[in-house]
């Protein structure tokens, strides 16, 4: 499976990156030698092997059902780029 | 008796209980070398006044009878993927270029909490995606290191964590912390001639750890030598109920348990491992390590690890896979820098701040991952990636049934130069290849330094061990450490 520029575009697009028509132009290829490569795990006769879901046996802890922090609107907004009235501030999306 | 910024841990340590010196004078000895560095372009934020207070603590402590902790009065540097409150961390990257986190990661709070004080922030390939440090977006870090041919070339320090391997091999920091996810500890230690531990995924709590591949990221110490890391990975880990991977047992008393005695530990040397192009020294090396095991009581057995030439492909499938979706909150609202052009919506805000906060390597990663995730790929792609993982994991299940502990390369290569493969990351990649199956398979696994190649570059040999067994591999390692008696340091041109 190979990508052509409008396929890096599309990806691009999915990633919310945006690229020039040169960058598309310069992935293409470079993305191919990468998925080319890669390519190669399709060799490997997986039938009957279950897909790795945790390196370590480990079992997903439960918790309390408890409050265990909050009232740090402040600290939470400390680092916005913009933030108004108490919350993050963003272009506007709806017309 | 040694200078102070010759010490590492344990050095100063005994310094500090016989009073030899103060934990101050060794902060002060410390930062000073810090501002002296500059050159390398190692440390992105030094914070003198950290380990200044965290230095009187100690003496205080001292003072008052007090009983130390294991980290008290050791100065520290910090890799910049840890969070640190009140202190910028950038990843290396634009895109959190004024970020102050508001919080303290687990694995930076524990070593405070052991009495450890922080000298700085290092510099380290952005997001952590790198084997040269030449991805961070603040410029390359230069290693301590030369070769012997009376040029000056700039080499690589390795990567990811190249900052903290240039500090700790350069003298600049007694111990700086690491992360590894398909080798980022043991590849830049192995360059500069200081010790790196992976420990099992799990034992060093990711929380507050800026995220790259999470099934993979494992933080651990680069440090002088084998007792330097097994004390501060005792102080680093430990069980922590925000990280939902976090193992949930006791931390060993790892270097009470050092022994260098290898009697009854049979070591495997995996066929596979012997890759096409591998210098002569590099495998010169290896036998070495295998007569020094020997030495030490072991005995040496051949094993199979027959999908090892897959672990690469798998990893470059499922670690841009996982980036892709940890890197998407960065998205210029909540954090870090915004672009916004002129008239600009919601989308194209996101779009245009992640174009100009990620270098290259990143988007090229995060476009890989997104790739492989999206609908009609996810299969063919990702799902077959993590079924080979698993047969990966399986080859070292089945090589413990003849063995305890690995041994191995640690790198296909000596450092080389900056820019010398910057412009093909395939090649870049492969870097990587004798520590990537043992991070996807959560094993813990150690570089030793064992000796210098021709140019008078260092050269590591790595001991992978089984999960939950880093005392054995700590062991290896010193029975390595004590055979290759590698005293060779950079000399002191910055």
């Amino acid at each position: 499976m190979s990508v052509d520029k409008e396929t890096v575009k599309k990806i691009a697009s999915l990633s919310r990156i945006a690229v020039t028509e040169a960058e598309a132009d310069a992935l293409v290829p470079e993305l191919n030698n990468i998925l080319g490569w890669v390519e190669q795990l399709s060799e490997v006769d997986c039938s009957n092997v279950e897909p790795m879901t945790a390196v370590i046996p480990n079992k997903l802890r439960l918790r309390d059902d408890v409050v265990t922090d909050g009232n740090v609107r402040d600290k939470v907004l400390a680092n916005a780029p913009v933030a108004d009235h108490g919350f993050f501030a963003v272009p506007k999306v709806i017309e | 008796m040694a200078e102070i910024f010759e010490l590492g841990i344990s050095g100063i340590r005994s310094g500090i209980a016989s009073g030899d010196f103060s934990a101050k004078e060794v902060a002060e000895t410390f930062i000073a070398r810090v501002s002296a560095a500059k050159s390398l372009n190692a440390v992105l934020v030094e914070t003198p006044d950290h380990a200044l207070a965290a230095a009187e603590a100690t003496d205080k402590a001292k003072a008052a009878g007090e009983t130390l902790g294991k980290m008290a009065g050791v100065p520290i540097g910090m890799k910049d993927l840890f969070c640190t409150e009140g202190v910028a961390t950038t990843a290396g990257s634009l895109i959190l270029e004024g970020f102050t986190p508001q919080y303290e990661s687990t694995v930076s709070s524990n070593l405070f909490k052991a009495g450890a004080g922080m000298l700085g922030k290092l510099n380290m390939d952005q997001f952590a995606m790198g084997s040269s440090n030449e991805t961070s977006a603040f410029g390359n870090v230069i290693s301590p290191w030369r070769r012997n041919d009376g040029g000056n070339t700039d080499l690589a320090p390795g990567g990811s964590s190249g900052g903290s391997a240039a500090v700790v091999a350069g003298r600049i920091a007694p111990a700086a912390t690491g992360t590894d996810t398909g080798g980022s500890i043991r590849q830049p230690a192995a360059f500069v001639g200081i010790t790196g531990f992976k420990p099992t995924y799990g034992r060093c709590s990711r929380w507050g750890t800026i995220a790259f591949a999470s099934s993979l990221d494992q933080a651990g110490p680069m440090a002088h030598d084998v007792r330097d890391c097994a004390i501060m990975l005792e102080a680093m880990s430990g069980f922590d109920p925000k990280d939902s991977t976090s193992l949930d047992l006791p931390v060993p008393e790892w270097e009470a348990g050092l022994k260098s005695d290898l009697a009854g530990k049979r070591i495997g040397i995996p066929k596979e491992y012997r890759v096409d192009n591998m210098p002569p020294e590099i495998e010169a090396l290896w036998q070495q390590g295998i007569e020094w095991l020997k030495d030490a009581g072991a005995k040496i057995v051949e094993v199979s690890l027959p999908h090892t030439k897959y672990a690469l492909p798998a990893y470059y499938i499922i670690a841009p896979a996982e980036a892709s979706s940890n890197l998407a909150r960065y998205d210029g609202v909540r954090y870090g820098m915004r672009d916004l052009p002129d008239g600009a919506g919601l989308q194209d805000m996101y779009a245009a701040t992640r174009e100009s906060g990620f270098g290259p390597e990143v988007k090229r990663r995060i476009m890989i991952g997104t790739y492989v995730l999206s609908a009609g790929y996810y299969d063919a792609y990702y799902t077959q990636a993590q079924k080979v993982r698993t047969l990966i994991s399986q080859d070292f299940d089945k090589a413990w049934e003849s063995c305890d502990l690995l041994l191995t390369p640690t790198a296909p290569s000596a450092a080389f130069g900056l820019g010398e493969k910057s412009d093909d990351p395939l090649a870049m990649y492969l870097n990587d290849v004798f520590t990537v199956p043992s991070s996807l398979a959560g094993l813990p696994a150690i570089s030793v330094p064992a000796g210098l190649d021709g140019q008078g570059l260092p050269l590591g040999l790595q001991v992978i061990g089984k999960a939950l067994d880093e005392q054995s591999v700590f062991n290896a390692g010193l029975a390595l450490e004590e055979r290759a008696g590698f005293v060779a340091k950079p000399e002191q041109w910055w």
